[in-house]
């Protein structure tokens, strides 16, 4: 149930901001200091920005809902504070300290303002209330910004692990190396249709040596690929299929609607002949050499 | 006629799809084509989405309803120019086309109704040689 | 389904009734698409998708309406499309989301691939009381 009774935070705050602040920015230092690669001047401003926020937010009618929208602000202010620790890849507790040391400050200027025991225990418990949910809101925040690093990293790693090799006039070579999930697969065909487009490649070469298992997901993922290469123009060979992963597709009674070849070497073979290419012995060399 | 051209390159019907098409302009194509193929004989017929941002099921069943039309009229069906991203969401999507040839451009998809009317194609579709 | 927690950005209802009205849809689902960052496959993702859900609103469920919202979750930036029609609604749900599509031959109601192509689907329907399709997706 939201609370409306008023609270004299608001107030406190803007009566002592300076010494608020400062009293804080000690507790911060004290606590661990500005970290990773926040200055102090941009700490002390965070700081400052966060305490006007926070006066803000706690005037407002229902300020113990922080998805309110007189939070917005201070969860913006959070969320970019969270944010550029998250990229700096510091600690969620770094991240929490920023909110949790104000906790002190505030209730020694709780203590010193107040004199009614009663009155006192309520402020006291509202502003610790209040800094859990906000030091909470911004360890949640710190976590989504780590995900999205960690989302960024994949992503530029999936694109690194999928070359696609040109082997030949018309003839494109895509080596597979570990697991193909559905992430993977889309990197990989948007990686392959392009190479097609630009080469004008009628043939590709899906060498799978580097998958350790085929199940009936990764043949899914390798008939979309391959259909896909297929409503390009380009015709596939799977190539680097072990006796295992023979026995494997047998087994399952997996249908790969495809040519597949043992090695690599079979599969340009047979990839030289459909773009009407062969290979033979050069003329021996006369006397005198060469 | 319809408002969507087709050319006649010897003897294949090329259509360019250019515009986001709606219902009426699609059926009225799979009349004007199926009209053409008798008038002209065609035996190969060439379509051009290099054009198309979507293909959506409706797009998909009438480039079938082509192909089977060829079919019966015995004209190879080629669909060319399909984007990339076109092609990796149809494969999502699981719309398969059926009796439907791919090549990437106009050049590759006249050299592949060539290869095909002349039976000289290096197919490699599993069952096939 | 994430509802009405997600902040909306910007929200825009337009009829979806003729096959006019389809093509307008997939022009404004681009629009809402490529303005939320989208990458090309994405986009050509999403819109495909509507432009399934539009057909079905037109040809099975008498026209109705569709709203394209962008939203907006922190640093992630998404499209919702929530199509409404007062059509004669879906007997078989299940069997509808399964099916695909069934050698091309015009049966089934796409829902199955429309599905496929988004992070978030869902369809509220009931035999007589019109149906509800919403889907999103991500960037």
């Amino acid at each position: 149930m939201a609370q409306t009774v008023q609270t004299i935070i608001p107030n406190l705050i803007e009566k002592h901001h300076q010494s608020l602040l400062d009293e804080w920015q000690a507790c911060l230092k004290r606590d661990g200091g500005p970290s990773g690669q926040t200055t102090e001047a941009q700490l002390t401003d965070q700081s400052r920005r966060f305490l006007a926020e926070l006066r803000r937010g706690v005037s407002g009618k229902r300020f113990d809902d922080l998805s309110g929208r007189e939070w917005d602000s201070t969860r913006s202010l959070l969320d970019e504070v969270a944010g550029e620790r998250a990229v700096q890849g510091l600690s969620p507790s770094e991240t929490a300290v920023f909110v949790f040391s104000l906790r002190e400050p505030l209730f020694a200027l709780l203590r010193q303002e107040l004199s009614d025991v009663g009155v006192l225990a309520r402020e006291t418990w509202t502003a610790s209330l209040l800094i859990d949910k906000l030091g909470l809101y911004a360890i949640d925040s710190y976590q989504k910004g780590r995900e999205s690093v960690i989302r960024r990293q994949q992503e530029e790693l999936l694109e690194l692990s999928t070359p696609v090799i040109q082997l030949w006039d018309g003839v494109l070579a895509l080596p597979l190396i570990g697991t193909l999930d559905s992430a993977r697969t889309q990197t990989v065909m948007e990686s392959l249709l392009e190479r097609i487009v630009s080469s004008g490649a009628e043939v590709a070469i899906i060498d799978i040596t580097g998958v350790p298992t085929v199940d009936t997901l990764v043949a899914q993922h390798l008939i979309k690929t391959v259909s896909a290469a297929r409503l390009m123009g380009a015709d596939c060979i799977i190539s680097g299929i072990r006796p295992q992963i023979a026995q494997t597709i047998v087994h399952l009674g997996l249908e790969l609607d495809v040519v597949s070849k043992a090695t690599m070497a079979d599969a340009f073979a047979l990839a030289l002949r459909r773009v009407g290419k062969m290979v033979t012995a050069r003329a021996q060399a006369t006397q005198g050499g060469e | 006629m319809g408002e969507i051209p087709i050319l006649k390159i010897g003897d294949c019907l090329l259509v360019s799809i250019q515009v986001d098409m709606h219902d009426q302009m699609a059926l009225a194509l799979q009349d004007d084509l199926t009209i053409r193929i008798v008038q002209t004989r065609a035996r190969g017929v060439m379509i051009d989405i290099s054009a198309l941002e979507i293909v959506d099921s409706f797009i998909g069943r009438m480039l079938n309803n082509i192909a089977g039309m060829s079919r019966v009229l015995d004209a190879v069906t080629v669909v060319v120019g399909m984007r990339p991203a076109v092609a990796i969401t149809l494969v999502e999507l699981g719309l398969t086309l059926t009796g439907v040839r791919t090549a990437l451009n106009v050049d590759k998809g006249l050299a592949l109704i060539r290869r095909i009317i002349d039976d000289d194609a290096g197919d490699l579709r599993a069952g096939r040689k | 389904m994430r509802g009405t927690s997600v902040p909306v950005e910007s929200s825009e209802t337009m009829p979806v009734a003729s096959s006019e009205d389809v093509v307008r849809v997939r022009q404004a689902v681009r629009g809402k698409a490529v303005a939320a960052g989208f990458s090309l496959v994405d986009q050509t993702k999403i819109i495909t998708a509507a432009s399934e859900i539009a057909r079905n609103t037109v040809d099975y469920g008498g026209g109705g309406t569709l709203t394209v919202e962008t939203l907006r979750e922190g640093a992630r930036r998404g499209v919702r499309l929530v199509f409404v029609d007062q059509g004669p609604g879906i007997a078989d749900l299940d069997r509808a989301l399964s099916d695909g599509y069934t050698s091309g031959s015009g049966l089934g109601l796409g829902l199955g691939g429309a599905k496929r192509l988004c992070n978030e689907f869902a369809v509220k329907t009931a035999v007589g009381k019109g149906t509800i399709v919403t889907l999103a997706r991500w960037r």
